[in-house]
């Protein structure tokens, strides 16, 4: 069990830069999530933690070690991959017992921790077949047998359930995160999903470009993100984004948006110019007597809650209202927007202007 | 790539391509039933018109093909005494006696030298240079590919001369390590190329955990990639194999009285006492064997290998 420190780590591939100077802390026996688009960066880190690729710059520290430029091999670490990278060749017990015999552990010894793996991830029954012919399901548990088995300083995920349908998916998810609360093992874990990552992380580092957009819980990230590209890909729909021309000062706590005051958490920092309100859908009310104004352009049912799209004077804004609300498409309605959960943004470089919501919790990495 | 019918085909059609293929299978078989049969003829029967289906077999080819014989006159045959062996029994009755023993047996030790020698080195380093093309980042990657392969785009025996030159100044002439080289260095690019394509279809996932889980570099390739790769290992082998097995040109240039492989060599059978053919298909039959064996227990890789990159998995 340990703690993970990457600092100022950077990895180049020839002319192309895969990361950029990332720096976070992942504590012992956390759930981490690496998320973002694919090509952010965020598998490259995780390789560099494992050792399967060199950092070009930056540290690496498991348990208080500097690994940076250590083989995988010595880093005591066990990695799930996303195609299981189970080796054909070999029987279920074979491929579980594998990493135990590089160690050169005694036969008995062995023979009794693979036997205690099977029965955690309840694979008794299939020690003795080939892996030719597992469902994917059990293929994903022979390799987390495989990684357990050793029980290693951390585990690094690489997109584990990508391979799996998607009804099963869930249920793996479930079991995993079962499985890190009973073994507390620090884990790290690279998904693109963002669901995912809410539903399994403790923390989640956000990556876009090779860049580390934001570090923290998955409600702070949630709420409070830190850049547009945040707000964006987590939450669906992704929050609204106002554009307007205008500005706060330190301590103000409205802005005037094309003629309408909003209220927003009381500013840290002021700006003047180009600024981006961020909505998230859930925080648009409908109010009649509201003086921003909107008409409804589209109306989709969801069972519970229904997505509105509104067309207003700043673009397309969706509200995620009650079902029960009844509208009517083409019709002009009040929007209100819940003061204490708007962000701003410099709509040039896309970073959150700091708030009394936000203060503290806006993680850059 | 055109796509597959999805209907079963007809009983009919069946038939009828089960007859196509055993039709087929006939003529090209013809050849090889014909010089397994006249290795079994005399040699009055073999030269026989018409040919003589039916025939009573005799081993006397493959004794002339291994044993050097003299004509003697009737009086030193009777000095001689009884024959002693079934085999001098055999050649008495012509009138000769054994002489001694061919070259025959030396041939072929010579072919399975050069032949298995220049095979085994042909894989060690056709797969090592195929592991490294095909996982690290080798400078000018393509470029030594590309000349790899172009080592293959004239006939070998175009640079004959030249290599019987330099064969001479190194002292490699007649010489199994010369042969042993020279048949390596013109299979080489098909085992480099071939076994590429056999490893690169080896997802590098299984190597990074084997790893990661406590091996070397090394380690994981003999364990984890080689038993993967066996099949392309294996067929690769087949195909270098049969060159050097077969090959003619190079052979009756560069060899002659110590290094020489049995394809020159057969041709010289032709025996003492007119055209021997029943002991040149000996010769020819039992050239057949090695290679036989080692393509039936390997079938099932070489039908792979035959049809690599054709089909996707």
């Amino acid at each position: 069990m340990a703690q993970i420190r990457i600092q100022n780590v950077r990895k180049e591939f020839g002319a192309f830069t895969a990361v950029r100077s990332s720096s976070f802390t992942i504590e012992d026996g956390e759930f981490f999530m690496l998320l973002g688009p694919s090509g952010c960066g965020k598998t490259t880190t995780l390789r560099m933690m494992a050792g399967l690729e060199l950092p070009t710059s930056g540290e690496i520290f498991i348990d208080g070690e500097e690994v940076g430029m250590k083989p995988a091999s010595q880093r005591d670490i066990a990695f799930v991959f996303q195609m299981f990278a189970l080796y054909p060749h070999m029987n279920v017990r074979k491929n579980i017992s594998y990493p135990l015999v590089s160690q050169g552990m005694k036969r008995e010894e062995v023979k009794t921790r693979v036997a205690e793996v099977a029965r955690i991830l309840r694979i008794e029954h299939i020690l003795d077949k080939p892996v030719g012919g597992l469902s994917g399901g059990d293929r994903q548990r022979v390799a987390l047998g495989r990684a357990i088995v050793r029980r290693p300083k951390a585990f690094f995920m690489d997109e584990p359930l990508g391979a799996l349908d998607a009804e099963f998916r869930e249920h793996m998810a479930e079991e995993l995160r079962a499985l890190h609360d009973r073994m507390g093992a620090t884990t790290v874990y690279v998904t693109h999903d963002q669901l995912e990552a809410m539903q399994m992380g403790d923390k989640i580092v956000v990556m876009n470009h090779g860049v580390v957009e934001q570090f923290g819980r998955p409600q702070q990230i949630y709420d409070w993100p830190a850049t547009k590209f945040v707000a964006q890909f987590i939450g669906s729909p992704s929050m609204n984004f106002l554009e307007f021309e205008g500005m706060i000062g330190i301590g103000g706590s409205s802005v005037d948006l094309g003629g309408v005051t909003v209220n927003v958490p009381a500013a840290r920092e002021g700006r003047d110019g180009r600024l981006t309100l961020g909505v998230r859908p859930e925080h648009v009310k409908f109010r009649d007597d509201a003086a921003y104004r909107g008409r409804v352009s589209a109306v989709e049912y969801l069972g519970t809650t229904q997505i509105v799209t509104l067309s207003t004077e700043h673009g397309e804004v969706k509200a995620r209202i009650s079902s029960a609300q009844l509208v009517r498409e083409e019709e002009l309605v009040g929007l209100d927007f819940d003061a204490r959960t708007l962000s701003l943004f410099d709509a040039e470089s896309g970073k959150a202007l700091l708030s009394e919501g936000n203060e503290g919790v806006l993680g850059h990495g | 790539m055109s796509s597959y019918s999805v209907t079963e085909p007809s009983p009919r059609q069946k038939w009828v391509a089960g007859i196509l293929v055993v039709g087929y299978a006939l003529i090209t078989i013809l050849p090889l039933v014909w010089i397994i049969a006249t290795s079994f003829k005399t040699p009055s029967d073999a030269i026989a018109y018409p040919p003589k289906t039916f025939f009573t077999p005799t081993v006397e080819g493959y004794v002339n093909v291994f044993t050097t014989r003299t004509r003697l006159s009737t009086e030193q045959l009777q000095a001689l005494g009884e024959p002693t062996t079934w085999y001098d029994k055999l050649v008495r009755k012509d009138g000769l006696v054994i002489s001694g023993p061919s070259r025959f047996a030396e041939r072929f030790t010579n072919s399975v030298i050069i032949g298995f020698g220049s095979t085994v080195l042909c894989i060690v380093l056709g797969t090592a240079a195929a592991y490294a093309f095909s996982r690290f980042k080798v400078p000018l990657k393509d470029d030594l590919l590309f000349f790899i392969l172009s080592t293959r785009m004239m006939p070998p025996i175009a640079v004959a001369i030249p290599i019987f030159l330099m064969f001479r100044s190194l002292g490699l002439s007649d010489t199994h390590a010369g042969m042993i080289l020279l048949y390596t260095a013109v299979n080489l690019s098909l085992s480099v190329w071939l076994l590429k394509g056999f490893i690169d279809e080896i997802p590098v996932e299984y190597e990074e955990a084997a790893l990661i889980d406590g091996y070397t570099r090394f380690q994981a390739f003999y364990k984890v990639v080689l038993p993967q790769a066996a099949t392309g290992i294996a067929s690769t082998a087949i195909f270098c194999l049969i060159f050097a097995w077969n090959e003619y040109a190079f052979a009756v240039l560069l060899t002659s009285g110590n290094a020489q492989t049995a394809p020159p060599f057969i041709p010289t059978i032709i025996g003492v006492s007119g055209q021997d053919w029943p002991a040149v298909a000996a010769g020819a039959t039992l050239f057949l064997v090695p290679v036989m064996v080692f393509t039936i227990l390997l079938r099932k890789h070489l039908l792979r290998g035959i049809t690599f990159g054709a089909v996707r998995k």
